[in-house]
């Protein structure tokens, strides 16, 4: 027996010579995007292709009385000036609601609003014209009569009975409630020695894209076939919704996806003025672009984050922590987001408090309220940074009451490296994970004991600097469960094609997506890998519904677990079918051959036998040279989705270092450490580069990043001058670590990265403030972190 | 509606003569009119620096200068920069350090790493962070980016890689 065959094959992979997995490569194709040679849809024209402009609603609630269009339609260049009630009968409304999340409700929201606009920005009739200037010159012309409603902007307040019900038709302001209650939650804190309590404020931000949200719908009418041009992370989800709601079948809708100027969850989601604009091309039976405008960015763009926090947390003087307790409240907008839904979020939350320790006593309630604000949905690390903040924060707090270190509390109630497999209080079930690993690593990276006495010896001169622990669990790898099981038509499986072209080189069409993170990249390592064929010959296609296997796309850290997989199949399924051949063409067996580097060789002693170039000419032009009964299938395809495991759960704990000026009350960040545990590493600059900006979204959400509305809800920093997001000069270096814990359940090992540094930077820094304004008996549990917030705790304004 | 106006300049080193209406930004003339989509736009008013060109030697802000403004000038969007060369040691530097994710901003980084490179010969960490602090870059949090301007910097002083 050759000791290939004598190996299961499960082991040949991260194995084979020249392996690009684990490996730092470059991206493919990345010259294209750095020599402006990029494919964004909002570069794209078409033949016949009209620009379309929405006017909005100035008013965050108000009955549309009428609208006058007669002017607006003379003006130069206006193809069309549509209003709801006109488009209404080329696309039906949506409800986003999912069945698995009990009691969700909304209300039918319409493409372009019909009577009532609900936020400011929502979209009152649509101008078509032949550049977007002239489209928005009409705009000013077009009459809207609005009568202004109450508004309802509060979530405070969304709930009390003198408030306005913003839907009749749903009875109340409450979109959706989860409670939940395991263990002996009153025994626990009553045992406790220590019970501390904190109100955890999170301010409403946005993903501010660097390229807004663009879309170009073609429908054809010859061929009855929409082609949808649209930046977005899952094509097949668009598919379907549009076919949907457009009364078309899938078949008849393609979406393509090129180059995608950032998503990070904002282009995940499907949009009113999207749907629109799908609509408008099929009205007028030409090609329809849309490309959001800063302004409208900020407007319509979901927002995130928008979360008060009661927080409980008992603790023995041990530091054993007894229970946690936590009661959320959050605003979403007058509409829950579809087809995903805006209750995810707060339900993450109540599933992610507590998650990295032992405690089993929880107790929680989250609820979701409509307002008259812009929509809120799924943004980078969903619920992630709410729940880390929310327990990091509790821990920090009961250590300080109990006078103990917050390293020292972390180790004495994280759950134990060998305790898994395992489960968390609120029922999450977790594979292998590596709290204490990961933390004493995190130390070492930070000289955590030196740092500590350069804070004690910098206080004397008044110098006051912080160190910030947050451990974090995140979820990656969704299956089903979070959204096939609630009725969504959102794909949990991925689907990978690979196939020798007629020059022994590669081409790989898979279902996820390219928004920067390395899709391309990790496709092109995993498949060159498995085959044996360098990545400079595997190419790889994506974001095309014509062109790719059905699945999900990118988002919730699924691209390279799922995605990744099921690439690995493809490609050990097509080497088998490839070995077969060349067993046949040399007389010998597969198992006594290997492919490296383009070449079919001995596996005994590496003698290159026959090049996969003159394989596959065999194969595609001389078939009739090969032993009968042979037909070779030089082209594979596999799917794959985690059925064992809801969500492959990783973990990881950040630190930051800062100091806070106690006269500015500005906090200048000094450095940040992660160690994260994301599985496999197929490309390791690729996972520290998504830690990285990870971490940076979750800096702005501690210091900067806040939509500010008024009491009329009136969104009043809706630019990027006013709304602020992190800078090169304010960004501290961040140094990035691993521990390795491959999830058994696929082949690859890979779980995913992509919210690790969103999740806890926030949470890191939080604390840190905290730790650095120790001396002054301020606590803060509020962010953005600004210079009012922190003068404020400091007494000083 | 005020008519459109002549004018005539230098693009990439290419003569453009052509008449545009007053009001057109040169980040929609360059994108629209001579589809140079290389030059992005991030937020129309000069803040994010997705649109950062050089229009006689210096870096601007595409979105806050009006063509007409550029008459008689001379423009370097991303692809002259691309095509001639000049960049190409700076372009190796960030595909080789992952200093782009989505590649929206990188145009105009691009374009103001270039900048500094040209005026300081060894810039220190901090310097490249605030010569960049005006573009935005939402996917990278900016280390890799300062990272491949170091080394490029180092690498024309003669330095090892």
């Amino acid at each position: 027996m050759t000791e290939r065959a004598a190996r299961p094959e499960a082991l040949s992979v991260l194995d084979q010579p020249n392996s690009y997995i684990g490996k730092t490569v470059p991206r493919p194709n990345l010259d294209r995007l750095m020599q402006g040679r990029g494919q964004y849809v909002s570069d794209l024209e078409l033949p016949r292709m009209a620009h379309v402009v929405f006017l909005r609603s100035p008013h965050a609630h108000a009955k549309i009385i009428g609208i006058d269009t007669a002017a607006a339609k003379k003006m130069p260049g206006v193809i069309a000036v549509v209003t709801g009630q006109e488009l209404a009968s080329f696309i039906t409304p949506w409800v986003g609601v999912l069945s698995h999340l009990k009691g969700l409700k909304s209300a039918p929201q319409h493409a372009i609003a019909i009577d009532r606009a609900c936020w400011q920005g929502e979209a009152v009739a649509a101008i078509v014209a032949t550049s977007r200037a002239l489209a928005e010159d009409a705009g000013e012309a077009v009459g809207v009569e609005y009568e202004e409603l109450d508004v309802v902007t509060d979530m405070r307040t969304a709930l009390e009975p003198q408030t306005p019900v913003i839907h009749a038709m749903l009875g109340d302001n409450l979109a959706f409630e989860r409670i939940h209650s395991p263990g002996a939650v009153d025994q626990a804190f009553s045992d406790a020695d220590a019970v501390v309590e904190a109100e955890f404020v999170f301010g409403r931000h946005t993903g501010v894209t660097l390229e807004p949200r663009a879309v170009v719908a073609d429908w054809n009418p010859a061929e009855e076939r929409l082609t949808i041009y649209q930046g977005t992370q899952a094509p097949h989800m668009v598919q379907n919704i549009a076919a949907l709601h457009l009364g078309l079948e899938e078949r008849q809708v393609r979406v393509v996806c090129k180059d995608v100027g950032g998503s990070f969850g904002i282009k995940v989601h499907i949009y009113a003025d999207e749907m629109a604009t799908y609509a408008l091309s099929k009205l007028l039976k030409r090609p329809v672009k849309f490309v959001a405008d800063r302004v409208e960015s900020f407007n319509t763009d979901i927002h995130a984050r928008d979360h008060r926090c009661k927080g409980k947390i008992g603790v023995k003087r041990d530091g054993t922590i007894t229970a946690f307790e936590i009661d959320d409240l959050t605003g979403i907008g007058p509409y829950s987001m579809y087809p995903r839904t805006s209750a995810i979020e707060a339900n993450q939350v109540v599933n992610l408090v507590g998650g990295p320790y032992v405690t089993k006593n929880y107790r929680a309630r989250a609820r979701v309220v409509f307002q008259n604000k812009n929509v809120m949905c799924q943004y980078r690390a969903v619920g992630h940074p709410i729940a880390c903040s929310v327990t990091e924060g509790l821990v920090d707090l009961a250590a300080m009451k109990i006078g103990m270190d917050p390293v020292e509390i972390r180790r004495r109630n994280l759950i134990a490296d060998d305790a898994y497999p395992c489960a968390s209080s609120s029922g999450l079930r977790f594979e292998n994970l590596s709290h204490h690993a990961s933390l004493n690593k995190l130390l070492a990276m930070m000289d955590y004991d030196r740092l500590r006495a350069e804070q004690a010896e910098l206080r004397k001169q008044n110098i006051h600097r912080g160190i910030g622990i947050a451990s974090f669990i995140e979820v990656t790898n969704p299956s089903a469960a979070f959204y096939g099981v609630g009725g969504a038509k959102i794909s949990s499986q991925d689907g990978v094609a690979v196939r020798l072209d007629a020059q022994g080189s590669v081409i790989c069409q898979t279902s996820i997506t390219e928004q920067g993170q390395g899709s391309e990249s990790l496709t092109a390592q995993i498949v060159g890998s498995v085959l044996g064929v360098p990545m400079a010959r595997v190419r790889v296609i994506l974001g095309d519904t014509d062109n790719t296997p059905y699945g999900g796309g990118t988002w919730a850290s699924r691209g390279a677990g799922i995605g990744g997989e099921a690439a690995l199949q493809a490609a050990k399924t097509l080497r088998k079918n490839i070995l077969d051949v060349a067993a046949a063409i040399l007389q010998t067996t597969p198992a006594e051959l290997d492919i490296t580097d383009g070449v079919v060789a001995n596996s005994s002693d590496g003698a290159p036998r026959i090049e996969l170039k003159e394989l596959a000419r065999i194969v595609y032009f001389r078939p009739d040279t090969l032993p009968p009964g042979i037909q070779p299938e030089l082209m594979a395809t596999r799917h794959y989705v985690p059925r064992e495991y809801p969500f492959a759960f990783t973990n990881g704990v950040q630190a930051s270092w800062l100091e806070v000026d106690t006269e500015t009350g500005f906090v200048k960040l000094l450095k940040h450490w992660v160690v994260e545990d994301c599985g496999t590493i197929i490309n390791p600059q690729l996972v520290d580069e998504q830690v990285r900006g990870g971490v940076v979204q979750g800096l702005g959400a501690a210091l900067f990043e806040k939509c500010i509305y008024d009491e009329r809800g009136q969104l009043t920093n809706a630019n990027m001058a006013d709304y602020l997001v992190p800078m090169s000069g304010e960004m501290p270096d961040i140094d990035v670590g691993h521990v390795v814990s491959p999830t058994t359940e696929s082949e690859l090992g890979a779980k995913g990265a992509g919210e690790a540094g969103t999740a806890g930077a926030a949470a890191a820094v939080a604390n840190a403030v905290n730790d650095a304004l120790s001396p002054f008996g301020a606590t803060i549990t509020e962010i953005p972190l600004t210079p009012q917030v922190i003068l404020t705790a400091l007494g000083r304004i | 509606m005020i008519a459109a106006i002549p004018i005539s300049l230098e693009v990439n080193g290419e003569r453009v003569e052509t008449q545009v209406l007053p009001r057109l930004n040169l980040a929609d003339f360059l994108r629209e009119h001579l589809h140079l989509t290389g030059t992005h736009v991030g937020c129309e008013h000069g803040v994010c620096g997705a649109c950062t060109v050089r229009v006689n030697d210096e870096i601007v802000r595409a979105c806050l200068l009006l063509a007409v403004q550029a008459d008689g000038g001379s423009v370097q969007t991303i692809e002259g920069l691309s095509d001639s060369g000049e960049v190409d040691d700076l372009q190796r530097a960030f595909r080789d350090r992952n200093a782009l994710q989505c590649g929206y901003c990188t145009p105009g980084m691009l374009m103001a790493a270039q900048d500094i490179l040209k005026q300081h010969a060894e810039p220190s960490r901090e310097q490249i962070r605030e010569h960049l602090s005006g573009n935005y870059c939402r996917c990278t949090g900016y280390q890799a980016i300062i990272d491949a301007v170091e080394t490029t910097a180092r690498l024309r002083r003669g330095g090892a890689s």
